[in-house]
Formats: structure tokens, sequence, C-alpha cells
């Protein structure tokens, strides 16, 4: 009897998408037992680094503060911050304090969740362009209904509670609409 | 054929651990050293291309995420090996030989320290018969020197010369993680790691990475006063079922060395020799005579950073006609268990 599928969890797909033509076995094999499936479980270990910048932003999380990185050459604010100006090659100079408050730069509506900890669908998922970022950050949209949404609304972190804090981008639960006019979309170019 | 040369090149100094630095911020000093080397900028640039493998740090997507380091914009042509950046450098010359580039930025870079790199190195292995057991790197080289001194080639003697050497060779090589040895006779009297290997015959465990700079004619020569031309470059590889070789050589090799026209006089030759007792196989299949300079940098037992090892070794070569203390060097990198990949690289100074 083959072992149960208990390790892992397949995302129920709609039918046949994954479906595969069948076995054929030659004629010398068929009177023994076809092989159809070996496992053979490997997991390695890693003690993650994140690096100078990644560490600033991870511990400003723990804090409930967002920081990106500067870029010396353009000026431009990167969220999370990577240590480097991507459009230069050069190592941002520091870190400066983005948002809370955000725009939505772009959005989906999500009719399949992956997961255990997906929301319930439909649910949005979207990049959210906090203020003074120059990139914008990628998160859930909740508190409101997925219909609802639009490019340009303006948001603000939930976090989870103070006792939960840690250095981990999943301090932030989802972001969730505040009482401010949109963004005007034109605004908004260049940021996604 | 169209003149290719190395132009400039820069090394990170190899470390066992580099903890506080992410792998971007690791290499990008590196690729910056590399191309102010050439009096260039990225935007001087045809071709990039990296050598770097996700298994190593754990980081999915990593040379994606390095290419931060690069400055890719405006858009740049950009390509990948999961091999050792030696192979980055064979992709950007035949990117440069079919006209599709003047030149090119190739770099390669590792942090091993995340993990396990012994066990992470079985990953490489067939996914059916042989990764289940999880050999680990060192275990499948105790297998090579263990085939090796059962055919008389070596001895344990023999094994802690070239290691010797090679550590004693590293105390000029500011990039160097491991300088220095015991007398052969000291490290003879060490316990064995893994018999018949011992501390002394493995490399050390590096993070670190390097970048080169190519390019091809009258730009190679406006970037750089004595470029290191290719005369010649091939790679080969030997079957990857360990049990079907014969350990103690390199068929490979030897056919690389023939197509990339190793013969005559050599100054220096820089072979990547992980493991002591695989020297002797390299420099015997390359057909090197006892007076050329082997590793002056101290090799691959000096500092063996993943995915940078092998493209180091055209670096040091090229490093050193550039400077005008070689005029000819081979270089030859590896990859997989025991020898199994390899490239060969002849270097001149004189154009």
């Amino acid at each position: 009897m083959p072992p149960a599928d208990n390790d892992r969890q397949i995302t129920p797909f709609p039918g046949d998408l994954w479906t595969q033509p069948p076995i054929t076995v030659p004629a010398r094999s068929t009177a023994t037992e076809e092989v159809q499936r070996i496992r053979t479980p490997a997991a390695l270990h890693y003690r993650y680094n994140p690096g100078i910048a990644p560490t600033v932003f991870l511990r400003e999380l723990a804090q409930k503060r967002i920081v990106g990185g500067v870029c010396p050459t353009s000026g431009e604010v990167y969220v999370p911050p990577r240590g480097m100006s991507p459009k230069f090659g050069v190592p941002t100079s520091g870190t400066v304090e983005v948002g809370p408050k955000a725009s939505i730069t772009a959005f989906c509506v999500v009719h399949i969740g992956f997961g255990v900890n997906a929301p319930p669908v439909p649910f949005v998922s979207a990049l959210i362009l906090p203020d003074g970022a120059s990139v914008s950050l990628y998160g859930l949209i909740q508190e409101i209904p997925y219909d609802e949404v639009r490019t340009g609304m303006r948001v603000e972190p939930v976090w989870v509670d103070d006792d939960q804090l840690s250095t981990s981008f999943e301090n932030i639960k989802w972001w969730r609409p505040i009482d401010e006019p949109d963004t005007d979309p034109a605004l908004l170019k260049g940021h996604m | 054929m169209r003149d290719v040369a190395i132009v400039s090149s820069a090394q990170t100094a190899h470390r066992r651990s580099v903890d506080e630095l992410n792998e971007v911020e690791l290499i990008q000093p590196v690729i910056a050293a590399a191309l102010a080397g050439a009096g260039v900028s990225i935007g001087d640039i045809d071709f990039v291309c990296s050598g770097s493998s996700d298994y190593l740090a754990g980081q999915a997507f990593s040379f994606v995420m390095t290419l931060d380091a690069v400055g890719a914009w405006p858009p740049i042509v950009e390509s990948h090996v999961e091999m050792d950046a030696a192979w980055a450098l064979y992709e950007a010359w035949i990117k440069i030989q079919t006209g599709h580039a003047d030149s090119a930025l190739i770099f390669g870079y590792s942090k091993a320290s995340p993990g396990d790199l012994p066990r992470v190195l079985s990953r490489q292995l067939d996914p059916y018969y042989q990764a289940p057991l999880w050999p680990d790197a060192v275990a499948y080289a105790g297998l090579q020197g263990r085939a090796m001194l059962d055919a008389g080639i070596i001895t344990e003697r023999d094994m802690a010369e070239i290691a010797h050497r090679n550590r004693m060779a590293a105390e000029a090589n500011p990039n160097a993680q491991v300088t220095g040895s015991l007398s052969v006779d000291d490290l003879l009297a060490q316990p064995y790691l893994s018999d018949p290997i011992r501390r002394h015959d493995c490399p050390p465990i590096s993070d670190g990475g390097v970048a080169v700079v190519l390019a091809a004619g009258d730009l190679a020569r406006s970037w750089s006063s004595r470029p290191a031309w290719i005369r010649g470059i091939d790679h080969r590889i030997d079957g990857h079922q360990i049990g079907a070789r014969d350990l103690t050589v390199a068929p490979s090799i030897a056919t690389a060395a023939a197509k990339a026209g190793v013969s005559g006089r050599f100054d220096i030759a820089e072979v990547h020799a992980p493991f002591s007792f695989q020297e002797p196989i390299i420099t015997s299949a390359l057909g090197l005579s006892d007076d050329v300079m082997v590793n002056p940098s101290g090799g691959a037992l000096a500092a063996n950073p993943m995915m940078a090892a092998g493209l180091i070794r055209l670096a040091e070569v090229a490093a050193r006609i550039s400077d005008g203390s070689a005029d000819r060097g081979v270089a030859h990198a590896t990859g997989g268990h025991c020898l199994q990949q390899n490239l060969v690289c002849v270097l001149e100074g004189a154009s």
C-alpha cells in the first residue's frame, strides 16, 4: 500500500489541469508489479542571513515602522531595502522611514487560494506604495468588499498584536482602506 | 575567430562565513571593482553572465536578486548558468565570437556558510539511485583519493606535499582564506577526517565571489594596457555515474585541453583541484611539464567559494599576464563530484 500524501497539500485545481497520459509498461515487465512512483524525501537546513539592509528593515518592522533604502544617485527609495539601488548597481546610502499610509498601485482579485493561510476567496492582493517610497510592496487588502478596491485607493497597514511583533514581514496582517481622497493614478506611474 | 581577452578582474577576500552580508551585498563591490579596473561602467558592457546556485545559500532566485548589484537599467542582456562562473565566461566568449557582443561582465559567487555544504553538494547527484543515499562531497572525494592511492599513482605524503605547497603559496595571496601550513611530516601525523582524507587534503568552505570583464579586439586594447588573450577554451564532461568512471583519470580534461590547444611552454597553471589528490589528475591530463608553476595563488585549497573558484583560476592567470609576470598560462575549472565537468582555457599576453 503506497504511503499517504499526508506530508504535503495539493491545491485543488480545475479539473483536467494536471492530468497525464497513462503509463505504458514494456511487455517484458508486465509480469511484475509496476513501479509508478518512488519517494526520496530530501530536506536541507539553512541559517538565513538577511544582510545589512534587510536586517535594518526587519528590526524596524518589529517596531511597526517601514523603512526603505535610498539610492545615492537618483534619490529613489526602495522598499523593502536590499542594500542596492537596482537601477544603478550601487549600494544604497542608508534608510528612511516610509508610510505607513500608502496607495494601491495595482491589484488583482484572487479566486483560487493557495496554502493554509489564504483568506476566503475572492480576496484582493495588491501592490501598495507607501508614502515616500519609489516602489510598491506586496500585500493583502481586507476590510472592504473585493469589488470596491481600486487603483489609487488609500490604505494603511494592520499590524499583528504588539505581543506578536517579530522581525518578520508577517507583522503586517493586511492593509485596509482609510478615509482619504484617492491618489491620482497618473502619479503612480512608474512606481508599481 | 575573434580575439577576446580578459581585461580586468576582482575578487572578494574569501572567508569561512560572511554572516553580515547577503549575496548582493557581497558581490556588488567585486563587480564595481572589475568594471573600474577596465575603466568602464555597466553601460559599456554588451552582455552579463553569472554563475551561482540557489542551493548554496538556500536563497530562491538568488541570481535574479544579485542583478541588483549590476544595475539592470536601462535593460541589459543577461544570462546565468547554474555552474561555476567559468562556464558563464564560456557562454560570454561564445556570445562575443558569434558577434552578438563585443564586451561582457561575468561574475560568480556563493555563500556556502548558511547550509551544510557537503550535504548540499549531494543534491547534484541523480535523484533515483545516488541522492537518496546522501553521500556527501567528502565521501565521494575519498573514493577518488583511495583509487589514486590503490593505483600507486600517489602516496599520502604526496597529498600532504601538495597541500603544503598550495597553502604556503597562498601566503602571498591577499584574498586567500587558508594560508600557511604545518610541515609535511606534521600534516601526516594528523588524524584522518574521512580515510584516506585528512583535513589538509580538503578545501576550506568559503563565502566569496569573483568578477571578470571580457572584451574583443581593439576594445580590449583600449580597456587594458596588457590584455590576457584567450587563445583557446573548451569544456567537456565525464559521465555522471561515479561507478562507471576510472576515478584516477579525467578524460574530459585531456579532451578539453586538446581542443583548447594546450601544448608548448607555459609559465603558469592555475588548476581547480578542491582536493589535494586531484591536482596530479589535472596536471597529468593537461600534460604539464615539471617546470610550470602550478597554483601560485594557493588554488582551491586556499579558498574555494563554490561557483567562483573555477573562474578565479582564469582570473589569477589573467592577472599575472596583465601585470607582466607571465606571458602564457593555462587555467582549469571543475564542477560536480570527482572532477566530473571540466573547462580548460589558454591565455597569452602577446597580441
